[in-house]
């Protein structure tokens, strides 16, 4: 909304650059009375996002002061209360973004829409008291931040007011929390002292903490580079739709990961059938090349039987198939789980009923994992799916799209629990009964040594158990490694296989550390 | 083309992937087309979802009979040039009995005019779900809907009951009773619809643009008068103000605004140093403190 405010332009000039916009998507979290709804009250009201109407509706019913938290509060039950009870969506923009962020509830009972909120965020913001000190429920709140692949945290150190604006306080608090986190897996991190009521550092950086070097929360927000290289992912496409009219037959679905591009070779899943992408069609006329996560209807070269729930991949890096697979998963219902009943579980387009085990349950309150065979509402646990038929799947930490699922009850048709799943069963599984040795699977980024190994020597340099792959394929990575042979891949993702330092490399190359 | 999508593109391939996840779950759709902006972007994008096919589904008009002249014109030119299967529904039963804002107020009004006539037209067609066109930042309860949601048997919204939506992974189910109300432009703010007409080409209905229109001016109210049974003042009469429509709704309950903005990009600049939000020129919204959360909790979009 601030965009036109001060600097003299053309309408044209102005909605041009409205439209070249991107989005990023953020969750807030925080205890009660850390004074989120003040905060986002203030991002709006200082963003110029509030409208003037609204802003008299709320100096209405505030109790003296302007009550920057009723902007937020929506619902009357709230409002009655005080306190925020269910994700509410909230956006405003900038000159350079627009911004959607999931404000969601504090309370521990409601977790599950913590979990809600943040499922799509880019990064979150989570929220302390600096007078208070960091509360339990912070490092629960980082957790689940964590759990559900957030890679970027700002937190808010807020009502600085109160403790004078003391760097010491701040880096204490900062310091805690860093170790508090540490086991989790952000990209970034980064920490602001803030007074939301008063608008410190929010919108502006302040004069009143000179000794803070980094920008005001704002700031942070619209330059932070939150590219997650969606489109650099294999190429993932769960069909929706078969598109069918008397002369034209497509698959329409949203590209989920990576890209596409007319010619393409791609694997249809589960019957593993193989073709090429013949076009790829939109209302706007064919495009030659699609990227997640447009929404877009491919036609292919050789007529497949396909039909919604099957995904069409890229063939040269296909998905995990299986039906028994690892997953962490959050509970939701009242209904504690009841592990002799079957669910429907919902992944991608796919809906298969399944049945849940139970192997542990984290504590949330000491984030210790101890044994359990049950999960109550708001509970974390990692469990293993059966589902009746196989689905094809990415790990949730590689791709959040392929890699997460709901439960659902058939009786009540609630949403019981989310999942976000960790590894196939059948791999292990495999390993133990064959009785033969898995292989290594090992991801080289460095090439240097291998291209002078061959470089300058024979094919017979390489051991017979060694075999290099160029392109990391999951299941042919799988089928070498279960058949007992290292693998090296170049260039694979990052997280798939071991890395190891160059000598270790070697010695493996020159079969100096077999067996 | 580029790597990186812009704000609209993102929307839109949320929205399209919406429109075909409820077109393969459910068993009968419809579209509510209220024949506003958003309707007009919905439309689009339901053409977009199921291009080169034809809109698997029906629309369906709630039709008070005190909608504008200009909006039912462009509601059944749309229809003809795009082929297609358009329902109108009326409460004629409450019309005959005479109810009209001035009669009987207006949410008495609402509530026989849309909220009834709505849950009569779902249940008469027998339709599992219907799309509607509310976007989550125009009021404050709307910020809390769900994409799907569900209502009981009576169309009822439970806001505490309602089922966490993570990821895009949307939860269709229903009981034989209920049904679900579908909102695929729940990401979406006023300015990225105007910002989309305008990149699309979407045509609106006229209304939304200034020009001269005879209006009665009462302070900031600006209300063209197209039924009869507006009272006039006395000594009051229609004059010629510069004016446009924000939203569009029943004539005797939405006022015009001043304006000078007579095309997309100068609408949009408007919008930008705006300080009212949209609705604001709705009577209905202002009747009671949160009273569009009870109006949707019984019932109506």
């Amino acid at each position: 909304m601030s965009a036109a405010a001060s600097v003299d332009i053309t309408a044209e000039e102005l909605l041009r650059s409205e439209q070249q916009k991107d989005l990023l998507r953020l969750v807030t979290a925080g205890s009660v009375d850390d004074g989120k709804s003040t905060l986002i009250g203030r991002l709006l009201y200082d963003s110029h996002s509030i409208y003037e109407d609204q802003l008299h509706a709320v100096k209405r019913a505030s109790r003296g002061n302007l009550e920057l938290a009723l902007l937020t509060d929506g619902l009357r039950a709230e409002r009655e209360q005080g306190i925020t009870i269910d994700v509410a969506y909230r956006y405003f923009s900038t000159a350079k973004r627009k911004f959607i962020l999931a404000d969601t509830p504090g309370h521990e009972q409601y977790t599950r829409n913590m979990a809600t909120g943040a499922s799509n965020a880019d990064l979150a913001v989570l929220l302390v008291d600096a007078s208070r000190g960091i509360q339990p429920q912070s490092k629960r709140h980082a957790h689940i931040i964590g759990l559900l692949g957030i890679r970027h945290l700002a937190v808010l150190v807020n009502k600085m007011d109160l403790v004078g604006y003391a760097e010491d306080i701040f880096l204490a608090l900062q310091q805690e929390l860093l170790v508090a986190i540490e086991q989790l897996d952000f990209e970034t991190v980064e920490f602001f002292p803030v007074s939301s009521s008063d608008g410190i550092n929010v919108v502006r950086r302040s004069p009143l903490t000179p000794w803070f070097r980094g920008p005001a929360l704002l700031e942070y927000l619209e330059n932070i580079d939150i590219t997650r290289s969606e489109h650099n992912k294999p190429f993932r496409f769960p069909v929706q739709r078969v598109q069918r009219t008397d002369d034209f037959r497509g698959y329409s679905g949203q590209i989920a990961t990576g890209k596409i591009t007319v010619g393409d070779s791609i694997t249809v899943l589960p019957s593993l059938r193989s073709t090429r992408v013949k076009s790829i069609v939109t209302f706007e006329g064919e495009l030659q090349r699609a990227v997640s996560p447009q929404s877009v209807t491919l036609t292919l070269e050789d007529e497949l039987d396909i039909s919604r729930g099957d995904a069409i991949v890229e063939t040269e890096n296909l998905p995990f198939t299986t039906h028994n697979f690892r997953a962490r998963m959050i509970w939701f219902s009242e209904e504690p789980l009841d592990p002799k009943r079957r669910y429907t579980l919902k992944h991608t387009t796919q809906t298969v009923p399944a049945e849940i085990a139970v192997e542990s349950r984290l504590d949330i309150s000491t984030l210790a994992t101890e044994r359990s065979t049950g999960l109550r509402i708001n509970d974390i646990g990692d469990v293993v799916v059966e589902t009746s038929r196989p689905i094809f799947f990415d790990p949730y930490s590689q791709n959040r799209k392929t890699g997460s699922f709901i439960l659902i009850d058939p009786a009540t048709h609630n949403t019981v629990a989310a999942g976000m799943i960790t590894s196939p069963v059948s791999d292990s599984g495999r390993q133990q009964t064959s009785g033969r040795r898995h292989g290594r699977v090992i991801n080289v980024t460095d090439h240097k040594p291998l291209e002078e190994m061959f470089q300058n020597g024979s094919r017979e340099t390489l051991p017979e158990h060694v075999v290099v792959l160029s392109n990391w394929n999951r299941k042919a990575v799988e089928l070498l490694s279960g058949a007992g042979f290292d693998v090296l891949l170049l260039d694979a993702p990052s997280g798939i296989g071991e890395n190891l330092p160059e000598g270790e490399i070697l010695a493996l190359l020159q079969n100096r550390i077999h067996e | 083309m580029s790597s990186r999508l812009t704000h609209l593109q993102t929307l839109e391939a949320e929205s399209i992937h919406i429109f075909r996840e409820v077109a393969a779950e459910f068993q009968r759709p419809v579209m509510l087309y209220s024949i506003g902006k958003d309707s007009s972007v919905m439309l689009r994008l339901a053409q977009k979802a199921f291009y080169p096919g034809r809109i698997p589904f029906p629309l369906l008009h709630i039709d008070t009979s005190y909608k504008f002249r200009e909006m039912i014109e462009f509601r059944d030119r749309q229809a003809q040039q795009l082929g297609l299967k358009l329902i109108v529904h009326t409460n004629q039963e409450a019309l005959d009995a005479g109810t009209n804002p001035f009669r009987v107020g207006t949410q008495r009004c609402c509530e026989l005019l849309k909220t009834q006539s709505l849950l009569d037209a779902l249940r008469a067609g027998g339709f599992d779900a219907a799309f509607g066109g509310a976007r989550r930042d125009e009021e404050r309860s709307r910020a809390k809907e769900r994409v799907y949601s569900v209502r009981d048997a009576k169309g009822q919204w439970d806001p505490k009951q309602q089922r966490p939506e993570l990821w895009n992974l949307y939860n269709g189910r229903i009981g034989p009773a209920e049904s679900v109300r579908i909102f695929p432009l729940s990401n979406w703010t006023e300015m990225d619809v105007w910002q989309y007409i305008d990149s699309e080409n979407i045509p609106i209905v006229p209304m939304y643009f200034a020009k001269p229109r005879p209006v009665l001016v009462r302070g900031e109210q600006l209300l063209s008068v197209e039924q009869p049974f507006v009272p006039q003042l006395p000594g009051e009469s229609p004059q010629l103000v510069m004016c446009r429509m924000r939203s569009l709704g029943c004539s005797p309950c939405t006022g015009a605004i001043r304006s000078e903005a007579d095309t997309l990009p100068k609408i949009i600049e408007e919008l930008v140093t705006f300080r009212r939000s949209e609705r604001e020129n709705r009577v209905i919204d202002h009747d009671q403190d949160g009273s569009m959360e009870l109006k949707k909790r019984a019932g109506y979009f």
